[in-house]
């Protein structure tokens, strides 16, 4: 039986609406934790559950609010990251925009569990009708008295705030939220401290993504050893991932973790297979920061083992042949559509969005695109190749935030595995042109792990 | 106190001391260079990235090394790490690359620019940098800016230290100096070209680490290698009244803090000292000022040959 936590009620019409989410079992989680449960025992259910965060890096979020300071006599805020602007990471959106008590109530016992009385929603400013959904969300449930003063007659007081960023991807990066939502320039800050220790208004604070949050609801309600039981290994639970490109039915669909990739590529459930009879040429599985795979490394790995959708098994064989499960962005390529042209797209995108504080980031990110602009349009060089490489490599690792491994990481993989096809631009310049390179050849790693 | 080795060299320095602090106490040419970190002004450092280093070992209790390189001018030292500065060829591929990224899109006017010869950018460039750029591409170029009366920003070679912020946030009283649209687009803008009309502003031309802020009082006046420093004190109302006088002769061709061997001012200075103090019965003059720094010029690059640590600009 395959579960849904999340979104298995967003087609109940009128779910938006307060009444309709009660009805259907919502804010049961508030109840059982003010009323029966210490916020040290929420954190001890989630710590349980082995829920990591669903933004992107996967930490583990019981230990994350663990790690919370808790001076006496100051403040402490829960942030809700609701920026999401990587490319093909739409997932927030769907459980937004259909269920957004859910996110409303994942709050309320995650604020509880961190003593926090005032919490707010940083989304992003193109989502400007979702602020909308969320601001009548969060009216409808003060005056249910889910927020406010002793909400229940707990005790406890919530505040809860949702508020517009001003279009920046950089603001995703958990300091640089911090910096706007704080009224300043987006940049992200040098770490340490970090966020636990001194974050909005120099207070201990803690940002989850929406979908995280959200899976706290769950495991409130059914506990975090049942929540564990879905998934495989150390990849607990449901995950939404967010399905785009040349397939059959884009969408959201939320997984069990574990669910094998050939799976959620071509079953009728998922993904519907490739459209018009096409072949797959490359995958980019987790939103467009993490390495691109070629259709050899989709559904299995280097090894010749299915390709599970879970942390670890889309990261199998490190960077040389494997990828991550990332935000849940999974675009798909077939064989008509170009390498260059879509790593030139991703690099603009990070030029564009590099905050510009760190050098390597700041002119990098620029020069690759340059670069790449040049190739896809027939002026490139064959030292092109190895000059993108190199640009890359000193970029990484070498920034002040995780924006710089994300602009080098789609060049780095898009070149290890497409190297022929970016040769090709070089040497059939005209002929590139005109048409599509096609599907790069088949190759065997001897060291995969390596 | 914590211990510290930094290509084998161990010091012992208080507790929350940075990387490169512990560096520059131990000195020599195992200090990191920085070209956004100053320690006067809080806040700064971490963004330029030249100052990168490996940790090779991170403290006695978790010997495990660091992963990443880490910015020595933001990084507290452990008890027992081990860093590796010029002893580390990942560091110096490292901040090879650096010194590429901020090169490609400044421009190569040293010769018309009046920072030259004691631009942290051409001496990073000398030592670290590659004789050719791979760069071939236009470079980003933008409109110069008179800010008030004696200061002019030339944005096209500026690289971004965000110095001059803090200083315009930390000294001066009011904010009017900012950093305006993102990534390479990025510009160091007073808000609405204001003028940053304040007692103080003068101390963002002594902060800058290139030419993109200078004195428009000296523009173009003399190249400082033809100019003599003096140091020299008055009684002054507002500041320490301690600065450096540029002469040729007896004529003061420009003032500015006194500076250690790593372009920090010891002191911040007033505009009054500045921009208005221009004759030299406004000073009493101690005495020649020993420049301790190494520069391009001191590589004998532009100039005659002048024996090293030598007070050079004196040759003049
Ligand atoms: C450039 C950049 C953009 C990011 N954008 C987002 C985002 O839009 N949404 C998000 O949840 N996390 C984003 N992250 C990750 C956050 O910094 C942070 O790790 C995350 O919100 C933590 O929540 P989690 O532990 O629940 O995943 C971004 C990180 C970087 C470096
Ligand atoms: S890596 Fe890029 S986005 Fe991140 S701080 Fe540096 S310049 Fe800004
Ligand atoms: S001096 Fe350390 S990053 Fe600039």
């Amino acid at each position: 039986m395959k579960r849904k936590l999340l979104i298995d009620k967003a087609g109940v019409p009128g779910i938006a609406s307060y009444e309709v989410y009660r009805r259907e079992g919502g804010y049961r989680s508030v109840e059982k934790a003010l009323k029966s449960m210490s916020p040290d025992d929420v954190v001890e259910e989630v710590k349980k559950s082995g829920l990591r965060g669903r933004g992107g890096a996967g930490f583990p979020t019981g230990m994350k609010w663990s790690f919370l300071a808790k001076p006496e006599g100051v403040p402490r805020y829960l942030l809700c990251n609701a920026d999401e602007s990587e490319p093909g990471t739409f997932k927030d959106r769907y459980l937004m925009e259909h269920i957004p008590h859910l996110l409303i109530e994942g709050m309320i016992v995650s604020s509880y569990a961190l003593g926090a009385n005032t919490s707010y929603i940083y989304i992003r400013g193109e989502y400007m009708w979702i602020l909308h959904i969320l601001e009548r969300a969060i009216a409808e449930a003060y005056q249910a008295g889910w927020l406010g003063k002793n909400i229940m007659g707990s005790g406890y007081n919530l505040d809860l705030h949702v508020t517009p960023g001003a279009g920046a991807y950089i603001c995703g990066e958990e300091t640089a939220l911090i910096e706007s939502l704080e009224g300043k320039r987006g940049n992200p800050r040098i770490k340490p401290p970090f966020p636990a220790v001194k974050g909005l208004w120099g207070c201990p604070t803690v940002v989850n993504n929406v979908e995280t949050i959200a899976a706290v609801v769950p495991i409130v309600n059914d506990g975090g050893d049942e929540y564990a039981k879905i998934g495989i290994g150390r990849s607990t639970g449901t995950k939404l991932i967010s399905a785009c490109g040349n397939i059959q039915k884009p969408g959201v669909y939320e997984i069990e973790l574990g669910l094998s990739v050939e799976e959620f590529l071509y079953s009728d459930e998922y993904c519907g297979g490739m459209k018009n009879g096409k072949q797959l040429k490359a995958c980019v599985p987790g939103g467009s920061s993490v390495p691109i795979l070629p259709h050899f490394l989709v559904t299995k790995t280097a090894q010749g083992e299915s390709r599970l959708m879970s942390y670890e098994s889309l990261a199998d064989g490190g960077f040389q042949t494997g990828s991550m499960l990332g935000s849940g962005g999974f675009i798909v390529y077939d064989e008509d559509q170009c390498i260059v042209r879509n790593t030139w797209n991703f690099t603009r995108f990070y030029h564009h969005e590099s905050c510009g504080q760190c050098s390597p980031c700041r002119e990098g990110t620029g020069w690759m695109e340059k670069v790449l602009h040049r190739l896809e349009y027939g002026h490139g060089k064959q030292e092109d190749i190895d000059l993108l490489w190199d640009i890359q490599a000193k970029i990484e690792g070498n920034t002040i935030c995780p924006l710089g491994d994300a602009a080098a990481w789609p060049v780095a993989s898009a070149i290890r595995h497409f190297r022929e096809e970016f040769e090709w631009h070089v040497n059939e310049s005209k002929l590139s042109q005109q048409r599509n390179y096609g599907r790069v050849s088949e190759k065997t790693f001897v060291n995969a792990t390596a | 106190m914590a211990k510290v080795t930094i290509d084998g060299h161990t010091i012992e320095v208080p507790d929350g001391t940075t990387i490169l602090n512990a560096a520059r106490m131990i000195g020599g040419n195992i200090v990191p260079p920085a070209m956004c970190y100053y320690s006067p002004l809080k806040g700064s450092g971490g963004k330029c990235r030249t100052c990168l280093v490996e940790v090779s070992k991170g403290s006695e209790k978790d010997p495990r090394p660091m992963p990443k390189l880490v910015a020595s001018c933001s990084t507290p030292v452990m008890d027992g790490m081990e860093v590796k500065n010029t002893s580390s060829p990942r560091t110096l591929e490292a901040r090879k690359g650096v010194v590429e990224f901020l090169l490609i899109n400044h421009p190569l006017d040293c010769p018309v620019c009046d920072q030259a010869g004691e631009c942290h950018l051409q001496d990073l460039a000398f030592e670290h940098g590659a004789a050719k750029t791979r760069y071939e591409f236009d470079r980003r170029t933008f409109d110069k800016i008179d800010i008030g009366p004696y200061i002019k920003l030339h944005m096209t070679r500026c690289i971004l230290c965000y110095r001059c912020v803090y200083t315009a946030d930390q000294i001066t009283g009011s904010r009017m100096h900012g950093v305006m649209k993102r990534g390479d687009a990025s510009e160091i803008s007073t808000y609405i070209e204001k003028a940053i009309d304040n007692d103080f502003s003068g101390n963002v031309i002594d902060v800058c680490p290139v030419g993109a802020l200078t004195d428009k009082t000296f523009r173009f006046k003399s190249r400082v290698w033809y100019t003599k420093p003096l140091d020299a004190h008055r009684e002054c109302d507002k500041c320490c009244g301690k600065a450096v006088l540029w002469n040729v002769g007896d004529e003061i061709y420009r003032v500015t803090a006194r500076k250690d061997q790593y372009g920090e001012a010891e002191e911040f200075i007033c505009n009054t000292c500045r921009f208005e103090k221009k004759s030299m019965s406004d000073w009493i003059v101690e005495g020649p000022r020993k420049i301790d720094r190494h520069s391009v010029i001191s590589a004998n690059k532009y100039f005659e040959p002048v024996p090293e640590h030598t007070p050079l600009l004196n040759k003049a």
